[in-house]
């Protein structure tokens, strides 16, 4: 089953969403297709407690003649122009003139001792698996790492009735302050300040302190916290700890994008350096909502060739371009961070490689053919970051697929640009085959 | 600088390394020179059997012989280089390859190698995830499977442990008359230099007739107990066998993790690493005829490598005639890890004046008569 | 438009759990009380990343194995099987 489109959005977050919704406005074929059985992203995932600006834009989204192509998942682009999806079994080749990446971020986890614990997740982790009912009234949890996602995902779950017994930023106070402010000088952020107070009472919030081990035998029981060299263990059902946010570049570094100082490279109308190819939201620099909202909105217009309009947004979004340098600097990460992880301490999961293990080897190319660290069905992104943050490495080279497919899915036939004499030989060889197998 | 060796070793993926532990077990002052990481080539990209293959007799003299030392090292293998004796399954859709199954048989044991004649039920009952029916299959219950990166890593460990030195990372510039300048200015002053650079041979040594040919793989997650012995079909000689044209043949193997390895392909004319997508369908395509069910299973990683390949598909080991300071240990195609134990000791017991115990002659860079006489049966 | 509060019944390793319209099979898993996985050296685990990125979750949903569950809505009547 193939489709043609003019414009082809990946990714159903907030930047997806304005992409899609602009490009269609403007009278273009449009789809959006996206990995999860609902809109939204990870951001405004499903659930709950959606901000109006979410409703608002599903909405528009709804109303639209968007193509939704919800719960594919995009694995590999097999030729020029053509992006390979898988769900469910099925596969399907999506056909574009122009393609927007809008694929999101995901956590960074660092390794430390009893993280592999079941109830320890992710902080947008505990969220995600909240919002897909998992119960959470009168439960102890305790929210920690670094950056906006803790405060936004402690409020959501006290909201919820959750027990929020600390939340604990990695950041020293004197940066975190700054950071907060800027958070609150937006009028909006103002009033979820005022809501997320109003959640947490009885919540400590504690600034240079994070997770030195999580303790329990089959699942996670108490979770032992640093502070300024002050050791303490906190009782708790879960643990929402994650180090804030890395972009998902394997699709655009798939397409050949330009990856500069970790994010994709685009220009004012969010052009990457590969033609027709664009990109908006965290990939190109982790920036919040309304960055992605604006830059998504770019993407869609300056795609159906309305940069007029496309400019107007243009420059707001220049104006907001500071936030992303504040964030960044705001999640600095400590350096004592990399002393968490013994010898023992996992760091890939897929394929149970410890910190000793991996402390033995010079490169991260190096450590996937010795250790099989990277070399599971996450295909380093959970692993890589980490290892990126405690050696040094440089986590690169991408190849289809992009993520983990069916073998019948990979192997799933191409239409050849060129026909070289030996290829079509065996096309022939191929059909005879497959016609004996009929018969069988 | 310079340091002065009785060997030195230009390369440590599998075959290097071997030559290092012979090396070094034997008293020669051993260096080792490798740019990129051991076991890093096609080392790292290639299926990490040892399989015994009757294409010629020279190519069974070797990978018996190697077969052989791969036995006996087994025991002292670590963990990690994942050694499995699960034998190999050469499987016939057809009366045509039973003749053959039937034929190969006779060599082998010939050779000295236990084999055992499947027939269809047999073989329905042997590997329940097969197509049927089949005609039957050879069992070649010496054949094994292992993991080369830590195959050669445990080589090369235990030759620096037995006083070897690496050079890493560092690749040698050029190698002449005893002399090998590395490219930080490091000049190795040796006795032989050998060659086991795999696909770059030809660097240090253009005149090799070298080619380089593409080969696909894709491996699976877990999927224990979906196939229990490395399968190839017979028609993976007609593939490997061909100089020339593109190919898929059906070969997969399951690892000790649990995770089934397939294969297999070979392009000459591609010099690019990147998937070709239509050759990676062609693969899967054929292995989906041998194996129905295996559409289903999930496919973690999909890699291209590059074979080092000859015109007559057998290695190059032995002394180059024009500098006999040079030694060639190349061009070992598809049978690398199964002949990299054999290469070593047949190199360094002709290098000592010993009589191999297989003769070297057919694999002699004894150029241009060697391949001289390909071309002429071409 | 608030849906109607639902709820299902499906299967996890044999025994039946009644869940929220909407649950995520993930979630599923936990309410049941049972793990999701055992890694390659034996340890329990759990989801971590609640996106489809760590593979943590993965289950046998109605015989198709290695399926992320966090990205599935449970079904009435669904078999779950974990290892």
């Amino acid at each position: 089953m193939n489709e043609r489109f003019e414009i082809l959005v990946v990714g159903a977050g907030p930047a997806g969403i304005a992409a899609a919704v602009s490009a269609a406005a403007a009278g273009l074929r449009v789809a959006l297709v996206d990995d999860n059985p609902a809109p939204g992203g990870q951001i405004w995932r499903s659930g709950s407690s959606q901000p109006a600006g979410a409703r608002r834009w599903f909405a528009k989204l709804d109303a639209s003649s968007v193509t939704r192509l919800q719960g594919w998942r995009i694995f590999d682009a097999p030729t020029s122009g053509v992006l390979r999806a898988e769900s469910d079994g099925d596969c399907r080749d999506l056909h574009y003139e122009r393609l927007i990446l809008a694929t999101g971020a995901r956590e960074r986890f660092l390794p430390f001792p009893g993280w592999t614990l079941p109830n320890v997740m992710g902080a947008g982790g505990l969220d995600a698996m909240v919002r897909g009912g998992l119960p959470i009234a009168g439960k102890r949890v305790v929210v920690a790492g670094t950056g906006p996602l803790l405060l936004a995902v402690a409020a959501h779950l006290a909201l919820r009735g959750a027990k929020i017994v600390a939340v604990c930023e990695q950041a020293p106070l004197r940066r975190f302050l700054p950071f907060a402010a800027h958070l609150l000088s937006e009028p909006g952020k103002l009033l979820e300040g005022i809501e997320y107070g109003m959640a947490m009472r009885g919540a400590k919030l504690y600034t240079h302190c994070w997770p030195v081990r999580a303790n329990g035998r089959e699942k996670l029981e108490s979770v032992t916290l640093a502070q300024n060299g002050k050791q303490w263990d906190e009782r708790c059902g879960y643990l929402a700890c994650g180090y804030h946010l890395v972009p998902n570049l394997e699709l655009p570094a798939l397409l050949g994008c330009r990856i500069e100082d970790g994010f994709v490279a685009v220009d004012n109308w969010q052009r990457t350096s590969m033609v027709n190819v664009f990109c908006a939201g965290e990939p190109t620099g982790i920036g919040g909502v309304e960055l992605a909202l604006l830059e998504g909105q770019i993407a869609g217009l300056a795609a159906a060739g309305r940069t007029k309009e496309a400019e107007k947004l243009a420059r707001r979004r220049r104006r907001k371009l500071g936030f992303v340098h504040a964030l960044r600097a705001a999640t600095d990460l400590d350096p004592e961070l990399k002393k968490l992880a013994s010898d023992k301490t996992l760091v890939c999961r897929c394929e149970d490689v410890s910190f000793g293990a991996l402390r033995e080897r010079g490169s991260w190319r190096d450590a996937k053919l010795h250790t099989r660290c990277g070399m599971g069905p996450c295909q380093g992104r959970i692993c890589g970051a980490a290892a990126e943050f405690l050696f040094g490495w440089t986590v690169d080279s991408v190849r289809p697929p992009i993520y983990p497919a069916l073998v019948s899915s990979i192997g799933r036939f191409v239409e050849p640009v060129q026909i070289a004499p030996e290829i079509s030989h065996f096309a022939s060889a191929s059909t005879q085959a497959g016609q004996q197998k009929e018969t069988l | 600088m310079r340091d002065t060796w009785d060997v030195v070793i230009a390369g440590a993926g599998i075959v290097g390394a071997a030559c290092a532990l012979e090396c070094v077990s034997r008293g020669l002052r051993t260096a080792v020179v490798e740019g990129r990481g051991i076991g890093g080539g096609a080392t790292a990209a290639g299926m990490g059997h040892i399989v015994v293959m009757d294409d010629s007799p020279a190519q069974m003299a070797l990978t018996r012989y190697s077969q052989t030392l791969w036995r006996e090292l087994a025991a002292s293998l670590p963990a990690n280089v994942e050694y499995e004796s699960c034998g190999t399954l050469w499987v016939a859709s057809d009366e045509e390859e039973m003749e053959e199954v039937r034929r190969k048989s006779a060599v082998y044991s010939e050779a000295g190698i236990p084999t055992e004649i499947l027939d269809s039920q047999m073989l329905a009952e042997a590997e329940p995830q097969l197509r049927k029916p089949l005609a039957g299959a050879l069992l070649v219950p010496w054949d094994a499977v292992l993991y080369p990166p830590c195959a050669a890593g445990y080589l090369m460990a235990e030759a620096l442990r037995l006083g070897a030195r690496l050079y890493a990372p560092r690749s040698v510039l050029s190698a002449r008359k005893g002399n090998a300048v590395l490219d930080d200015g490091t000049e190795l002053h040796a006795a032989h230099i050998v060659n086991a650079a795999g696909v770059d041979s030809t660097r240090l040594l253009p005149e090799l007739p070298i080619r380089k040919r593409k080969g696909h793989l894709a491996i699976t997650d877990r999927c224990k107990g979906f196939v229990r012995h490395q399968l190839v079909e017979l028609g993976y000689l007609k593939s490997a066998h061909s100089l020339t044209s593109d190919s898929v043949a059906f070969n997969v193997q399951p690892r000790r993790t649990g995770q089934l390895l397939i294969g297999s392909s070979r392009q000459y004319n591609d010099e690019e690493p990147g998937v070709d997508h239509a050759m990676l369908a062609a693969m899967i395509e054929r292995a989906q005829q041998y194996l129905p069910e295996i559409g289903a299973l999930s496919t973690i990683r999909v890699w291209t490598g590059f074979r080092a390949a000859t015109p007559d598909k057998l290695p190059l080991i032995g002394p180059w005639p024009e500098d006999e300071t040079l030694l060639l240990a190349t061009g070992h195609e598809g049978l690398g890890i199964t002949t990299s134990l054999g290469t070593a000791r047949v190199l360094i017991d002709h290098l000592l004046g010993r009589e191999t115990e297989i003769p070297i002659g057919p694999y002699l860079p004894d150029l241009p008569a060697r391949f001289a006489r390909v071309e002429a049966n071409a | 438009m608030r849906e109607p509060a639902r709820s299902l019944t499906l299967h996890v390793n044999g025994v039946s759990v009644t869940v929220a319209a909407g649950t995520t099979v993930a979630a599923a898993i936990l309410i049941a009380g049972a793990t999701t996985r055992r890694s390659v050296t034996g340890e329990p685990r759990g989801p971590l990343c609640g996106m489809g990125i760590c593979f943590e979750c993965c289950a046998t949903i109605d015989g198709a194995s290695h399926r992320r569950s966090c990205q599935i809505v449970c079904a009435p009547g669904m078999d779950v099987r974990t290892l």
